[in-house]
């Protein structure tokens, strides 16, 4: 089952995402990036339904550019986020609905890190930390136990079939090889 | 002719459709084709669909969906193997059905899932591969090709269609596989495989395939995993035709009865 995970730092979010693309019982590939870049610094993690993940996702993202080229100016994360819930509930009563659940990460320059939880019914919320997925059920909890909003904690998930980068005011990085659950505190 | 009636521009809208039929227009990524299927006055084609695929209904339409095909990348190329039995439900139509599409001398497409459906989609497909040469004066990449497909697919999101395909070429970045699915799945890699066959055909082609296989040797791991497939698979079956896509095109490289597969193998077992 597909799993998402972000986690929003005092400066920065944190998102990764399993990498494996399957059908059924078969693995059909094991590299696959579920992560979509819609500007320098948003991400918008999706998952769900084979097709209507890329279609969905491929279309916010190219309408997010679009903005920025009609505009001159970038959508913050807050807008991006509330124009694909809209988007979604105006498709979820159509002929036919996207069966996607996502998790979109930014950083605003003027408003910080934000982290928003989406989900196939168009449900939104901003959240510190937020799980799609099977993994969800054990993550959540975890998180409930030990996140502190203020603390640089880094949770960073070692399996190789992860991708996992991080948002802060610099843009979006690639973290994907990190040694082992370290904490810091800032 | 065909290809000029395609790129005159014309005026449909202005032609009204007799009895009063609604048009179920979807547009397929290209203002070219004219995609709009006439339905009769009242008609949803997901609805229509779904009265002759309910399990217990008495319509109950038998597609043809028993296939092997699959596709694999090494460092000569791309190798592409199917079977070619097509079946109705229990019924066996035909043990020899090209199930490959020859899209154009670099491009390769090949189909599982309802025959009707991937033979007519596919040649949609060739038909935009063309236009775009003929505007463009360069060969589609293979990537651009598989998501014309995908995106022409996804605009008939839950209205029954099923086709798995791999689309194989070389173009300008090199070797490429793409396998593109009714749902709208498009996904690139080094090896797919598809059908009701797939999981046995995955079986011996992931077990044996290396990248740097030799040309005589993925030769032999296709048409391999192509015979056991369709050993175990009741609807995959009659002959392996296989081709392997090479920098200046594609070439057929054999086609050779299961049956006769079968003796081979045993043979060589003793």
């Amino acid at each position: 089952m597909e799993y998402l995970i972000g986690i929003q730092g005092p400066d920065f979010v944190l998102v990764a995402a399993d990498t494996v693309a399957a059908s059924s019982i078969i693995q059909m590939k094991h590299d696959y990036d579920k992560m979509f870049k819609l500007s320098e610094k948003i991400l918008l993690l999706c998952v769900g339904e084979a097709g209507d993940t890329v279609q969905f996702a491929e279309y916010i993202q190219k309408n997010v550019q679009l903005y920025k080229m009609r505009n001159g100016y970038e959508l913050s994360p807050d807008a991006a986020a509330n124009f694909t819930r809209k988007n979604l509930a105006d498709y979820l009563r159509s002929r036919t609905p996207y069966h996607v659940n996502l998790l979109l990460a930014g950083y605003d320059d003027h408003d910080g890190p934000a982290l928003y939880y989406m989900d196939y019914l168009s449900s939104l919320a901003k959240a510190p930390f937020a799980a799609h997925g099977y993994g969800a059920f054990l993550t959540l909890s975890i998180l409930d136990r030990y996140y502190k909003p203020d603390e640089s904690v880094e949770f960073i998930l070692n399996l190789p079939a992860f991708n996992v980068r991080l948002i802060d005011k610099h843009g979006i990085k690639d973290l994907e090889k990190l040694p082992l659950a370290t904490t810091s505190t800032s | 002719m065909a290809l000029l009636d395609i790129c005159r521009h014309q005026d449909w809208k202005a032609i009204l459709t007799p009895f009063g039929a609604q048009k179920f227009s979807v547009s397929c990524g290209s203002e070219v084709t004219c995609d709009e299927f006439k339905v009769p006055v009242g008609v949803d084609p997901s609805k229509f669909m779904n009265t002759f695929s309910e399990k217990d209904g008495k319509l109950k339409l038998q597609f043809n969906h028993g296939t092997t095909t699959l596709a694999f990348k090494f460092q000569h190329g791309v190798i592409v193997a199917v079977d070619s039995r097509c079946t109705a439900g229990k019924y066996i139509d035909t043990q020899y059905f090209k199930k490959v599409i020859e899209i154009n001398p670099y491009l390769l497409g090949t189909m599982s899932g309802s025959a009707a459906d991937c033979v007519y989609w596919e040649r949609v497909l060739a038909q935009h591969c063309r236009i775009y040469k003929l505007r463009n004066k360069e060969q589609i990449t293979v990537s651009a090709a598989s998501k014309l497909l995908s995106n022409m697919l996804a605009g008939y999101r839950g209205m029954g269609l099923s086709i798995g395909s791999m689309i194989c070429g070389w173009d300008k970045k090199g070797p490429g596989l793409y396998y593109v699915d009714e749902n709208g799945t498009r996904l690139s890699g080094n090896m797919f495989s598809t059908g009701s066959g797939h999981s046995y055909a995955y079986g011996v082609m992931d077990s044996g395939h290396r990248y740097d296989l030799t040309i005589p040797e993925a030769y032999d791991l296709a048409q391999r995993a192509i015979y056991h497939a369709t050993h175990r698979d009741a609807y995959s079956g009659g002959t392996v035709n296989m081709y392997h896509v090479k920098q200046d095109g594609w070439i057929k490289v054999s086609q050779e009865d299961v049956g006769e597969l079968y003796q081979k193998y045993l043979k060589e077992r003793k």
